[in-house]
């Protein structure tokens, strides 16, 4: 197991994603001899994962059942102990295609924040690609280190403790893409050029609140940045339902009656009492994240 | 200008090179040939003094269709704003305020004045500019800008830059994919170097190319085709390396189902696919008539004039080449077949990583035999211009099991001016980019369907909801 590279059987010390059900799951340190609570009941790994495919069902002590999955950042994204806000694979995907990002790429990132992005970032540069990624908390920067190694992506990543703002990427002229997301991008703009490759490159800014946006869109304006340009995308989720339509009743229809060639055999027109329609269609959820960020991208011009 | 980087090289346009061509929004792929009429935005120019130029270089289309490196920024700005108005209280929309008429401003370009120089003379010649708000001042450039400068930048491809084209320019072609939604597919279906992934896909090669892009050369790549060949002209505007070739290959559906039981021989003593094989032939023989037919003619006329000897060795001629042909012919299909063969025993082992669905096609039927092809805990997206059939889809996955993590899903997708105190959003935005279901297959249950993890992983009060789907 790996993040940037599949394997069929978990082993023990493979991180798994066990899918509890619609929109639930847990990552799991797979480890002989340790034991896993689920709503389900307990799953133990020697037996129950430990030698098994991945993408299979495992059937846990209170009888009800889980399936095991193989991560992906996108599982992870959605399984991962939250540090602070993090960014959702809707706005990653965007981020990834509009940086540009592909296997051999080198990024530069801040903040590192959960990892949410970083391992996307990595998924997607892999094998060949560097990531430096920056943050300024010193546990989190720890805690995300040793989550990169369990994943088995370490060699592809630098983390550094220091603040983007003050001290920038700590690499100068060679990453393809730079992403900022901290709470005054502007004042790391110039930092992101300089980290960036003479030839040119892009950029992304993610940030909350217009206000933040329009600094930063001067600031990448004054440092020489080109075809700026801020986005936001949303998800929209369908769900999927078999709805019931009652039809009306609204009697019987003399008129129909009263056709000549209608005949005693017909019945009456008016539909039966519980006549319905039942048709499989989609609803929108009730609540959806109406907001997350504005994106701001740019592209560094050769320098 | 003088830099002699060592790894310059690959950022310079050679002759051949696939790049795009950029004009504010407007994008057009495009190959360098030599003294290549090239029309873009109304405008002819010739490409051939981009050779040798970086990429992202902007050029200034000059007399002649010749391109001339853009220098570098002529000053932003045409007005240095000297004067403004505070509101529009006073400009009236009389058609008067310009003085320069349509033929004045035909001269001038005749003259060959520059956009920039045009822009110049139209905004001194303008009665109501230096009453015009600030703001309307910047808009009343851009628009004029866009009208008269004639420029065009070289872009080097890429997914991004390809997916907005394609767009931007034939949605149609692409079934109307819009560039986030093809983002989100990449992401969800994981795409990655060194997996191996199923791409079905009738969007002209891009969807095709962005995998391949994604994959960065490393792994493989099967185009599931259907009818006669792969489509894959976007393919050769992304201008991949030569060895990116080497990890894509391709299949017909229409061997899915023998592939699928087992029957499907690729050995070269194969009956049925020498029949297969041979019928091909003929048909192309037949779609030739050039050779075939105008044979008796021309030997006729030899006849006539020629001795025996010149005439025999007109038919040996024609034997030779007839021969050499056939041998060309059956090199081909001996190529088809071993591309077939390569293909057949990638999937074989049913044991690929990710499958990308994006056609004109119903999905469902695509779906659930490519489906097959999955190893499990692998993702998988579709996409559809059309919501009902991924519909479908959901509910086939749902009866057949074999699938969890089943979403069904759009993006909206906005663009925003921001410029000081005048920040919105833009007035214009797309009304859909397409529908995706994704998912992720799992080792299917002999027993039970999986759909039935999903019931009684809900509240029970839930349950009693019109609704059958978590």
């Amino acid at each position: 197991m790996s993040f940037v590279e599949y394997s069929d059987f978990i082993q023990d010390g493979d991180v798994a994603i066990v899918y509890l059900g619609h929109d639930s799951t847990m990552p799991v340190k797979v480890q002989q001899g340790a034991q896993t609570q689920t709503r389900y009941g307990v799953i133990r790994h020697s037996t129950d994962l430990i030698g098994q495919r991945y993408g299979s069902k495992v059937t846990c002590s209170k009888g009800g059942w889980v399936h095991v999955l193989h991560p992906t950042p996108e599982l992870w994204t959605v399984s991962l102990p939250h540090r602070t806000q993090i960014l959702y694979t809707t706005d990653i995907a965007t981020i990834t295609m509009m940086l540009e990002l592909k296997p051999g790429s080198v990024v530069c990132e801040s903040g590192t924040g959960s990892g949410s992005l970083s391992h996307a970032i990595l998924r997607t540069i892999a094998p060949t690609g560097h990531l430096h990624t920056v943050e300024f908390h010193q546990q989190r920067a720890e805690k995300v280190a040793e989550e990169f190694k369990e994943h088995r992506v370490a060699h592809l990543v630098t983390v550094r403790n220091q603040d983007v703002c003050k001290d920038g990427f700590g690499v100068t002229g060679v990453a393809d893409a730079v992403f900022l997301d901290i709470p005054s991008p502007w004042e790391a703009v110039r930092h992101a050029k300089a980290a960036m490759k003479k030839q040119g490159g892009r950029v992304c800014s993610f940030s909350p609140c217009i206000e933040q946006v329009q600094r930063t869109c001067e600031a990448l304006a004054d440092q020489g940045f080109e075809e700026i340009s801020t986005v936001e995308v949303l998800l929209r989720v369908h769900d999927v339902r078999t709805v019931s339509l009652p039809l009306p009743d609204f009697g019987l229809d003399p008129s129909a009656q009263t056709r000549p060639d209608a005949g005693e055999k017909t019945p009456p027109t008016s539909a039966p009492n519980h006549a319905a329609v039942t048709l499989k269609t989609t609803t929108p959820p009730r609540e959806i994240p109406g907001h997350t960020g504005y994106l701001t991208f740019a592209t560094k011009p050769r320098t | 200008m003088a830099d002699n980087g060592d790894d310059d090289s690959q950022y310079r346009i050679k002759e051949g090179d696939y790049v795009v061509l950029k004009r504010g929004d407007i994008y057009k792929a495009m190959q360098i040939q030599p003294r290549k009429k090239v029309i873009f935005e109304k405008q002819w120019f010739f490409l051939d003094n981009a050779v040798g130029q970086l990429y992202s270089t902007t050029f200034e289309i000059v007399s002649g269709g010749n391109l001339q490196p853009q220098k570098h920024k002529d000053a932003e700005s045409a007005s240095d704003a000297k004067e403004a108005g505070t509101d529009n209280r006073n400009i009236v929309d009389d058609g008067k305020s310009q003085k320069l008429t349509r033929d004045d401003i035909e001269t001038l370009k005749e003259q060959g004045l520059k956009g920039q120089e045009i822009i110049q003379q139209l905004v001194e010649n303008s009665s109501t500019f230096r009453v015009k708000t600030e703001y309307a001042q910047d808009k009343y450039i851009k628009k004029k800008k866009k009208k008269y400068e004639s420029t065009v930048t070289i872009l080097k491809p890429s997914c991004r830059i390809l997916a907005m084209m394609y767009h931007g320019r034939e949605p149609g072609k692409i079934c109307h994919l819009r560039y986030d939604t093809l983002a989100q597919m990449l992401t969800l279906a994981n795409i990655h170097a060194g997996s191996k992934v199923l791409v079905f896909e009738t969007c002209a090669g891009l969807v095709l190319g962005a995998v391949m892009e994604r994959m960065g050369g490393y792994g493989s790549v099967i185009q599931m085709y259907p009818g006669g060949g792969p489509v894959r002209a976007g393919v050769e505007s992304f201008g991949f390396p030569a060895h990116f070739h080497d990890m894509l290959h391709e299949f017909p559906i229409c061997h899915v189902n023998a592939l699928l039981a087992g029957t499907l021989d690729t050995t070269a003593k194969d009956a049925n696919a020498d029949e297969k094989l041979s019928d091909m032939a003929v048909e192309e023989e037949q779609n030739q008539p050039g050779t075939e037919q105008q044979g008796p003619d021309e030997q006729s006329m030899e006849t006539s004039t020629g001795d025996d000897s010149g005439q025999d060795q007109e038919k040996k001629e024609k034997e030779k080449r007839k021969e050499a042909k056939a041998q060309e012919k059956k090199v081909k299909l001996e190529e088809k077949r071993r591309k077939l063969a390569a293909a057949a025993a990638l999937l074989e082992g049913r044991n690929a990583d990710g499958l990308v669905i994006a056609s004109r096609f119903h999905p469902c039927p695509v779906l659930m035999g490519l489906l097959k092809f999955l190893s499990p805990s692998r993702p998988f997206v579709v996409f559809s211009q059309y919501k009902e059939p991924l519909i479908e889809c959901y509910t086939k996955l749902k009866e057949h099991g074999g699938a969890v993590n089943l979403r069904l899903t759009d993006t909206w997708l906005r663009h925003y001016q921001v410029l000081p105190n005048r920040t919105h959003p833009l007035l214009l935005m797309s009304g859909g980019g397409g529908y995706v279901l994704s998912g992720t297959t799992i080792a299917m249950d002999r027993s039970k369907p999986a759909g039935s993890s999903e019931l009684r992983n809900r509240h029970p009060k839930r349950l009693k909801l019109t609704d059958t789907e978590g």
